[in-house]
C-alpha cells in the first residue's frame, strides 16, 4: 500500500549519534513532576496521591488541575509548617498522624502513593522508610507506595515516571507464586486513555498477541503478572525510570518509536509484531485499512498544516515524536524542537526519522530561547501555558503543550485529532484575520 | 503537618509577584526550584495578562544542592538586572530556597548594582500570600520613603492654599479580585468629590512614584489585607490619615465618600452622586420582596466577606446566618461583624469545615469565593462569587467593579441572578404540577446547563442527614425518624428547591421530640415550628 505522501527513507536523515545538541541551563519555564498527579489520579482510579510538600506544592497542582475541580480530588498535600522544621513536631509522627486521617476519610482508597517534593528531599524527610512503615499499619487494606515528583529532580511528565517506577516495583514475577495474577508476555508502559487502550486492545487481538496488559492499570489490584519472557513496550518518551526498573526485572524492551500519528503508530504495533514473530503479512492486512482510514483523516489537516514552520519550547517531552509526526506526515518545516532533556537510547527510532538541519535542544535558558522564537519567527509554537499568551500579544501562534498530555493522541484513529490541535490555532488565526 | 485538599490562598512569595507584577520598572529575582515556574501562569491564563511577570527564577536542581547554589543566584540577578534594566530589584527565596539559606539579599548587595535592592523574607512556612503582598508592599514604601520621614516632633507642613487636596489610593495589585475596574470606579468618585489622585500603588506604579506617596494628604486603602501595614507606616512617618471605610455596596460608598470629605476637609453633595445609583431603588421596588430574609451564607477574604454581610443584611434584605474568612489576620474584624448579626464566625482555611458548616445551615444563597461556587454546586444552592482565591471567571472582559455605586449595582445584579426569580418562584409553589415547572426544571433563565438529572436528585435525596441523639422518649432515644407513606408524598408537593431543608428540619423536630414516625401532621407541626 502506498502511503499518501513520499517519506523520506531513514538512511537519508542522519545519524542520531552525530546530531549537535544545544544544552542550555538557566530558568525553566516547565512544571515540575507533581503535575502529573492530574492526570494520574485519574487514570488509576482506586489510588489517592498525597503530597508531603509546602502551600507551594499545594497552589501549583491545584493551579496545574484547571484551577479547583469540583468534585473531591483524590489527591491533598500534607503541608509542612514551621513545627515540623523546627523540630517542635516528629515530621513522621506528623504524617502518620496526616495519613491516618485521610485513610479514615476515604475508606474507598485502595492505594496511597506518598509524593516527595523540594521541601521533602532538602529536609530530607524519608518517605521510602514512611511507606514501609505505614504499610505495615494498612496492609492488606491499603498498599503504600512513595516517588518523588520535586522539582529538583523531576521536570513535568518525569512525574508520571517516577510514580510508574514505584508502581513497577510491586510487579510480581512467576504467576505460580501469585495465582491471583495473569501473567503476561507484553506489557504496555505508560498512561493512555481508556478509548486508546481499548482500541489497542483490539489491534493486539487482531495481530494476534493475546497475553499483554495495560500499565498502569485501572484499579491497582489489577498489576499484571511478569513472567520469563515477558517483553514491554513504552507508549511514552519519558519513562527512563520505569524501564529501567523493568529491565532490572528482567523484563526486554521491544525498541520503537512512540506510537503518535500513522507512521509511528504503524511502527509501534510492527516492532512488537516482529518481537512475537508474527507472520507481516498478517500484520500489513491487519494494519492496512487502519493506515488508509488514517490517512484519509490527516488530509484536511494537512491542507491547513503543511508548509508552516514550528517551533517547540521543551515541556512534555512529546516534543520529538510530534515534531516527527508533524514534518513526515503534515509536512511542516521544523525550526528548533526543545526538550528538557533527550533519552538517546529510547529515542533513537524517533531521531533516526527527523531531519538533519532541525535543532535540537536540551535543557533551557527561557530568555535566551525566546530570543531564539522570536529570530525564527515561526508559524506556530509550542509551548507551555506561562508563555502562551505573551507570545500570542507578540503576535505568534501558540499550541499549549499541556493539552498533548491530557488529550487521546495516541494510535491510529486518535491522527487526525492530533494534527487537528495544531490546526486549530492556525484556523483560528484566519478566522480574524478576514 | 496539615491534610489540605484545596487552599485558598498560595504562598508569600506569590503575593510579592502579585506586587512586582502589578508594578512597572520593578523586576524580581527568585531563588526558587524548577516547576515554581507555574505562577507564571496565574497572571498569564487566569489574568490573561499579555506579557510575562517580570519575575527571574534561579531553577536550582538536586545536583546544585551539594554546589554553589549562591552562586546561581548571583548569575540570575546579574543577567536579569542587564536584561530587564529595572529601577528596583527584588529579591527572595520561595519555601525550598528558604531552608537552603542562601541569603538573595546578602548576595544581591554583593552585587553592587545601581538600583535599589529590596530584600524580602518571607516565611513561606507560616505565612500565606496576602500576608506575602502586604509584607512586600510594607517594605518597598519603606525602603524608597525612609528618605522623606518627618523627624520626630516635626508636623506635617500644611497644604498650599489653592491647592486641591490629595490622596494615594493603595491596595490594588495584579492578580486582585476586580481591582483593575474598582480603581476605575473609585478615582472617578474622587474626582467628582474633587480629590485629586497623587499615586495609585501597587498597580500601575513605578518606584519614583513609591517614593512620592508623601506628597499626598491622605491614604485611600481599597484593600487592607494588602495595603494596610504600609498605610499605618505612611501615617506614623509623614502624618497621612488613612480611610477605613470600603466602598462596597451603596451605603458604604456614601460613607466612603463622606469620609473622604472629612479627612480632604471639603464640602460635596452626596445625593447629588448617588443620584444615578439603581442599587438602592431595585432594592426597593415591589419585585424585590421575594429577596426578604433570604437566609445567606458568606465566606472569603475579610474585606470582601465582611462588605458582602453588610450589603447582604441592610441592603438586600437578606438573613446572613454564616458568616466567614480565611484571613487570619484580620480574624477580629470579621468576629466582631459576625456578633452584629448574632452568629459566630468561621475563622478557617480548611475548605472541608467551611463545606460542613454550609451543609449545617442550608442557606438559600452562599456568597463565597469559587471555591464556596463548587461546595454550592454539589449541594445544589444558589452561589455567587465575592472575593478570591481567583479564577479565569473573576477577570471578566466587561466593567465588573464592586465598589462605588457601579459596584453596588453589580452586587445586586450577581447576587440575584442565581436565585429563582419573584415571580417564577410563586409560579412553582402554585403550579407544581405543571409539566414546565416540575422538579427537575431549572429556573428559566439559567438554561440547560442546569437541568437536574434523576440521578443526582436521588442524590439529594439519600444525602445522609446528620442526626442529633437527643430526646429520649419511652426510655430509649430516637435517633431516626421513618416518614410515613402520607406524610412524604405531602413533603414532595414541596417545591424541590426547599424541600431538601423542610426535609431536614422536619427529621430534626421529630427526633428531638422522640417521634419515631412522621406523619402529615408532624410535617406541618415542624412547618409551624420553623415557619420565619
Amino acid at each position: 500500500m502506498n502511503r499518501v505522501i513520499p517519506l523520506q527513507s531513514a538512511a537519508a536523515a542522519c545519524d542520531s549519534q552525530d546530531r549537535a545538541i544545544l544544552k542550555e541551563r538557566g530558568q525553566r519555564e516547565v512544571f515540575c513532576g507533581l503535575t502529573g498527579i492530574i492526570w494520574l489520579h485519574r487514570k488509576i482510579q482506586d489510588a489517592f496521591f498525597l503530597v508531603v510538600g509546602s502551600r507551594t506544592c499545594a497552589h501549583l497542582v491545584q493551579s496545574a488541575a484547571g484551577v479547583m475541580i469540583f468534585a473531591e480530588p483524590r489527591f491533598a498535600t500534607a503541608i509542612i509548617d514551621d513545627h515540623d522544621l523546627a523540630g517542635l513536631a516528629d515530621a513522621n509522627e506528623e504524617l502518620d498522624r496526616v495519613v491516618d486521617q485521610l485513610l479514615t476519610r476515604r475508606p474507598d482508597i485502595k492505594m496511597l502513593f506518598l509524593v516527595g517534593s523540594c521541601p521533602s528531599e532538602v529536609i530530607k524527610l524519608d518517605l521510602s522508610r514512611a511507606a514501609e512503615r505505614l504499610s505495615k499499619t494498612y496492609t492488606p487494606r491499603v498498599r503504600i507506595l512513595n516517588y518523588s515528583g520535586s522539582g529538583i529532580e523531576t521536570t513535568f511528565t518525569q512525574g508520571e515516571d517516577a510514580c510508574l517506577a514505584a508502581l513497577a516495583k510491586e510487579i510480581p514475577r512467576h504467576a505460580q507464586d501469585h495465582p491471583a495474577q495473569r501473567e503476561v508476555d507484553l506489557l504496555i508502559v505508560g498512561c493512555l486513555a481508556d478509548v486508546v487502550e481499548d482500541q489497542f486492545s483490539r489491534i493486539f487481538n487482531e495481530l494476534g498477541i493475546e497475553s499483554y496488559a495495560f500499565f498502569p492499570p485501572r484499579r491497582s489490584g489489577d498489576i499484571p503478572c511478569l513472567g520469563p519472557n515477558t517483553r514491554y513496550l513504552l507508549v511514552q518518551p519519558f519513562l527512563t525510570e520505569t524501564a529501567r526498573v523493568l529491565d532490572d526485572m528482567g523484563a526486554k524492551r521491544i525498541p520503537a518509536p512512540f506510537p503518535l500519528g500513522v507512521e509511528g503508530t504503524e511502527g509501534w504495533f510492527a516492532a512488537a509484531a516482529k518481537a512475537f514473530g508474527i507472520d507481516p503479512n498478517h500484520v500489513e492486512k491487519v494494519i492496512a485499512p487502519k493506515r488508509q482510514r488514517a490517512n484519509l483523516a490527516l488530509e484536511r489537516q494537512r491542507q491547513v498544516l503543511n508548509g508552516r514552520s514550528i517551533f517547540f519550547f521543551p515541556d512534555s517531552q512529546l516534543e520529538i515524536p510530534l515534531a516527527r509526526f508533524l514534518h513526515r506526515e503534515l509536512g511542516m518545516q521544523l525550526t528548533e524542537i526543545g526538550m528538557p532533556y533527550i533519552h538517546r537510547q529510547h529515542l533513537a527510532e524517533e531521531l533516526a526519522l527527523l531531519p538533519a538541519e532541525v535543532s535540537l535542544s536540551e535543557g533551557q535558558d527561557v530568555e535566551k530561547q525566546l530570543d531564539r522564537c522570536r529570530n525564527y519567527r515561526p508559524d506556530m509554537v509550542v509551548c507551555g501555558l506561562g508563555l502562551a499568551n505573551p507570545l500570542e500579544a507578540e503576535g505568534m501562534t501558540t499550541k499549549w503543550s499541556i493539552e498533548l498530555v491530557f488529550t487521546p493522541i495516541q494510535g491510529f484513529d486518535q491522527a487526525a485529532d492530533l494534527a487537528e490541535l495544531f490546526a486549530r490555532p492556525l484556523v483560528r488565526r484566519t478566522k480574524f484575520a478576514a | 503537618m496539615k491534610l489540605t485538599l484545596w487552599t485558598y490562598e498560595g504562598p508569600p512569595h506569590i503575593g510579592a509577584m502579585r506586587i512586582a507584577t502589578a508594578m512597572e520598572g520593578v523586576h524580581y529575582v527568585l531563588h526558587a526550584p524548577q516547576g515554581d515556574t507555574y505562577a507564571d501562569l496565574l497572571f498569564t491564563m487566569i489574568e490573561r495578562m499579555n506579557k510575562r511577570p517580570p519575575v527571574t527564577y534561579t531553577t536550582f536542581q538536586a545536583r546544585d544542592l551539594g554546589g554553589d547554589t549562591a552562586e546561581l543566584f548571583k548569575d540570575a540577578a546579574r543577567s536579569a538586572y542587564a536584561r530587564f534594566k529595572p529601577d528596583l530589584l527584588m529579591v527572595g527565596a520561595s519555601c525550598t530556597a528558604e531552608l537552603i539559606q542562601d541569603d538573595p539579599g546578602g548576595l544581591a548587595a554583593a552585587l553592587q548594582l545601581s538600583v535599589p535592592v529590596l530584600p524580602l523574607e518571607l516565611p513561606a512556612y507560616q505565612k500565606k500570600e496576602n500576608w506575602g503582598a502586604a509584607e512586600t508592599f510594607y517594605q518597598m514604601v519603606r525602603l524608597l520613603g525612609k528618605d522623606y520621614v518627618l523627624s520626630p516632633g516635626e508636623k506635617r507642613k500644611p497644604r498650599p492654599a489653592g491647592l486641591p487636596p490629595s490622596c494615594n489610593i493603595l491596595g490594588p495589585t495584579a492578580l486582585g479580585f476586580r481591582h483593575r475596574d474598582d480603581l476605575v470606579e473609585i478615582r472617578k468618585l474622587l474626582r467628582q468629590i474633587g480629590v485629586r489622585v497623587n499615586v495609585v500603588a501597587p498597580l500601575g506604579a513605578k518606584p519614583e512614584d513609591i517614593s512620592r506617596l508623601h506628597e499626598a494628604d491622605f491614604n485611600v486603602v481599597l484593600y487592607p489585607e494588602v495595603a494596610n501595614s504600609a498605610a499605618q507606616w505612611l501615617s506614623k512617618n509623614f502624618g497621612q490619615p488613612s480611610t477605613k471605610t470600603i466602598p462596597i455596596g451603596f451605603n458604604a460608598t456614601r460613607a466612603f465618600i463622606e469620609e473622604v470629605c472629612t479627612l480632604a476637609q471639603i464640602h460635596c453633595d452626596i445625593d447629588e452622586l448617588t443620584k444615578r445609583s439603581r442599587a438602592r431603588w431595585y432594592a426597593l421596588s415591589v419585585d424585590s420582596t421575594y429577596l426578604t430574609n433570604k437566609r445567606v451564607f458568606i465566606f472569603g477574604d475579610a474585606t470582601h466577606a465582611i462588605a458582602a454581610a453588610k450589603v447582604a443584611s441592610q441592603e438586600m434584605g437578606f438573613q446572613v446566618v454564616g458568616l466567614g474568612t480565611y484571613s487570619r489576620e484580620l480574624a477580629r474584624e470579621v468576629r466582631e461583624a459576625a456578633s452584629q448579626y448574632g452568629i459566630e464566625a468561621l475563622i478557617t482555611d480548611d475548605y472541608l469545615e467551611v463545606e460542613q458548616r454550609i451543609t449545617e445551615l442550608q442557606p438559600e444563597l452562599i456568597l463565597g469565593s469559587q471555591m464556596e461556587r463548587h461546595i454550592a454546586k454539589r449541594l445544589k444552592i444558589p452561589c455567587a462569587v465575592i472575593s478570591a482565591p481567583i479564577h479565569v471567571q473573576d477577570f471578566p472582559a466587561r466593567y465588573s467593579p464592586q465598589m462605588g455605586f457601579e459596584g453596588a449595582n453589580v452586587l445586586f445584579d450577581t447576587w440575584v441572578h442565581p436565585l429563582m426569580m419573584g415571580l417564577e418562584e410563586h409560579l412553582i409553589g402554585m403550579f407544581r404540577e405543571d409539566f414546565e415547572f416540575h422538579d427537575g426544571a431549572a429556573p428559566s433563565h439559567l438554561g440547560h446547563g442546569h437541568q437536574r438529572t434523576p440521578a443526582n436528585e436521588a442524590n439529594v435525596a439519600s444525602e445522609p442527614t446528620p442526626v442529633p441523639e437527643v430526646a429520649v422518649a419511652n426510655g430509649a432515644p430516637v435517633t431516626e425518624s421513618v416518614w410515613e407513606p402520607e406524610a412524604q408524598k405531602e413533603l414532595n408537593k414541596i417545591p424541590f428547591f426547599v424541600r431538601g431543608k423542610a426535609k431536614r428540619n422536619t427529621e430534626r423536630f421529630a427526633i428531638e421530640r422522640g417521634l419515631s414516625t412522621i406523619s402529615l401532621e408532624t410535617l406541618y407541626d415542624a412547618k409551624a415550628h420553623f415557619g420565619r
